[in-house]
């Protein structure tokens, strides 16, 4: 079983997402299935096989380094849970 | 007024161009109709003013002689679409209260073509699932219940789009599909999707799942509707950078050709999946001999590696989920869990905003992209999808087309799937296509025993939607669907 209670809350720690006890019993084994699943593409030979992240093979067009939008922060703002003085405001990160 | 609901949107156009009908008149209706359909829970935002107002603009150009392509068209649009001014929620709690500041490419290419936005329709939560159930909002219910004694899955996840069009509540939908969310659904709705070529249409402005997936594409009842929508959403952008720098081909031009000779159209086997049943198996020959009929050739085909990608889609369509899905923190826009400490409110707002499965596919994908497994699992999926791209394209040196069936089951019971593998295999079908980034319509085809729609799907080599539109049409032509009477 690759995946276990220990790896489903060091994961859910990178992602950032809370996971409480009982959830993660239930999360191990549906990640667990899953995995296992995909385990099955071991089966498939890939030696020389590029990985590919690109399927149109189009190379990434450069334009220009200006500005071409923006100032208008207030309206961004506008969406944030919670806004100061033009700002995003979050709790104390720096003692 | 009841008569405008069996035009097809070429049809609304012209009576609209000869003023048999003034744009008011068909946005009035179909506001009506979206009111009568309450209970589909269908729409996220329903936007009746803004409709009559785009409306009115568009009949003084109409009078003016001045009418653009779409002008009076009512069109709703996925949740997932940026609309400007108007609530945009992906169908998430973490959304639920973001009202975007731009309007996306697409959206913005319908209204510049003058159509009118009925609204905001419900999906999948982050267009994560095939059944329209992990939408915060709660699911919509297939319009073909009716009758049945019970709720039916419009599908997934554009499964508002594809309702509100079978239910006539809407002439045309946007959807995005990234492993079949146009096609599942358009199928279990008994209507007509496409997803295009990877690049075809802007992805600017479309809340982001999986990124080298994701293509927006037009939900309507018919095949010749559908290739005027997507000629108006398609075009360059270069707010996408992987945006393609193509012309936008005639789409309307390729739905009038009903002469299929010369036309070569590929069968794969591996289609063959156990378990599929025969009602699926007689619809997808029938549908090869109407093709020959009209003189296409019909080849058997292999595409070796099709068993392999549902699981390389679940490696590659997590993976980049994650990273997507990272920048909802609860910082910036929607919903905060308000917490002392910064990691915990990260941790608490996510764990809060996101539903289960999003959830699931964020920790997949962080799974996979995590240091010790990134090898063995994104980067080995990785290169079979570049095994599933050849086996494309040694198809495509030989055949023209493939169709296969769009799905292996017609819709299925609200709440009858509740193992996440079991619900993947919806996909099976379209996942494929997806991951070669090649443009795949369904067009309803038939019927099931239970008397409920089944699609076919005809899958194209890439930027070839001229060839998928002509063998769709004539599709549609020799199926002769009767679309749902619901009004």
């Amino acid at each position: 079983m690759p995946i276990d209670k220990d790896t489903v809350s060091k994961v859910s720690n990178l992602a950032r997402i809370e996971i409480d006890d009982k959830q993660l019993e239930k999360l191990s084994k549906e990640l667990d299935s899953v995995i296992e699943w995909i385990n099955t593409l071991n089966e498939v030979e890939t030696e020389g096989v590029e990985p590919i992240a690109n399927v149109t093979g189009q190379t990434l067009p450069l334009r220009e380094d200006k500005v071409n939008d923006g100032g208008y922060a207030e309206k961004i703002l506008n969406n944030a849970p919670e806004q100061a003085s033009g700002f995003f405001v979050v709790p104390k990160v720096v003692e | 007024m009841n008569e405008i609901f069996n035009l097809s949107l070429l049809e609304v156009k012209e009576a609209l161009k000869k003023h048999d009908l003034s744009a008011l008149e068909v946005t009035n209706a179909f506001i009506e109709a979206s009111e009568k359909i309450k209970k589909l829970n269908v729409y996220n935002t329903f936007t009746p003013e803004k409709a009559i107002e785009m409306a009115k603009l568009s009949q003084s150009r109409i009078d003016k002689g001045q009418g653009k392509l779409l002008d009076g068209i009512p069109v709703a649009v996925k949740d997932l679409f940026c609309t400007e001014g108007v609530l945009t929620t992906a169908s998430s709690k973490i959304l639920n209260n973001f009202i975007p500041n731009y309007e996306s490419t697409v959206t913005n290419n319908l209204w510049e073509a003058g159509a009118v936005m009925l609204g905001k329709v419900s999906c999948d939560e982050f267009a994560m699932g095939s059944s329209n159930e992990t939408s915060y909002f709660g699911n919509v219910i297939n319009p073909w219940s009716k009758g049945k004694g019970k709720k039916l899955t419009p599908g997934g996840s554009s499964g508002g789009s594809a309702a509100v069009v079978a239910s006539n509540a809407a002439l045309a939908a946007t959807g995005t599909d990234t492993g079949g969310s146009i096609r599942q659904p358009v199928a279990f709705c008994g209507v007509t999707g496409i997803k295009p070529t990877y690049g075809r249409c802007s992805r600017w402005g479309i809340i982001a799942f999986a990124s080298s997936l994701d293509q927006a594409g037009p939900i309507t009842k018919t095949v010749s509707d559908s290739a005027l929508m997507l000629s108006v959403m398609s075009g360059y952008d270069q707010k996408d950078s992987t945006s393609a720098n193509e012309e936008t081909p005639d789409f309307l031009a390729s739905c009038m050709e009903n002469s299929l000779n010369n036309v070569k159209v590929g069968i794969p086997k591996e289609y063959q999946i156990n378990g599929m049943s025969s009602e699926i198996i007689k619809l997808w020959e029938k549908g090869a001999k109407w093709l020959q009929d009209r003189g296409a050739q019909i080849i058997d085909v292999s595409l070796p590696h099709t068993n392999y990608a549902l699981p390389t889609y679940y490696v590659i369509a997590p993976a980049e989920a994650s990273s997507n899905l990272a920048r909802y923190d609860g910082v910036r826009y929607g919903f905060r869990k308000s917490k002392d400490n910064l990691d915990e409110l990260y941790s608490s707002t996510r764990a809060e905003g996101f539903g289960s499965e999003v959830q699931r596919r964020i920790l997949i994908g962080t799974y996979v992209l995590s240091a010790g497994y990134y090898d063995a699992y994104y980067r080995k999926a990785q290169k079979v999808r570049n095994l599933i791209i050849n086996d494309f394209s040694e198809v495509f040196n030989k055949v023209d087309v493939l169709l296969t069936p769009t799905t292996p089951t017609a819709a299925f019971e609200l709440g009858s799937q509740q193992d996440p593998i079991s619900m993947y295999m919806n996909d099976v079908f379209t996942v494929p296509a997806s991951l070669a980034g090649l443009p795949a319509m369904s067009v309803p085809s038939g019927m099931s025993q239970e008397a409920l729609p089944l699609g076919l799907q005809v899958i194209g080599k890439p930027f070839d939607e001229e060839n998928v539109f002509k063998i769709a049409a004539n599709l549609e032509d020799e199926a002769k669907f009767s679309f749902l009477n619901y009004n």
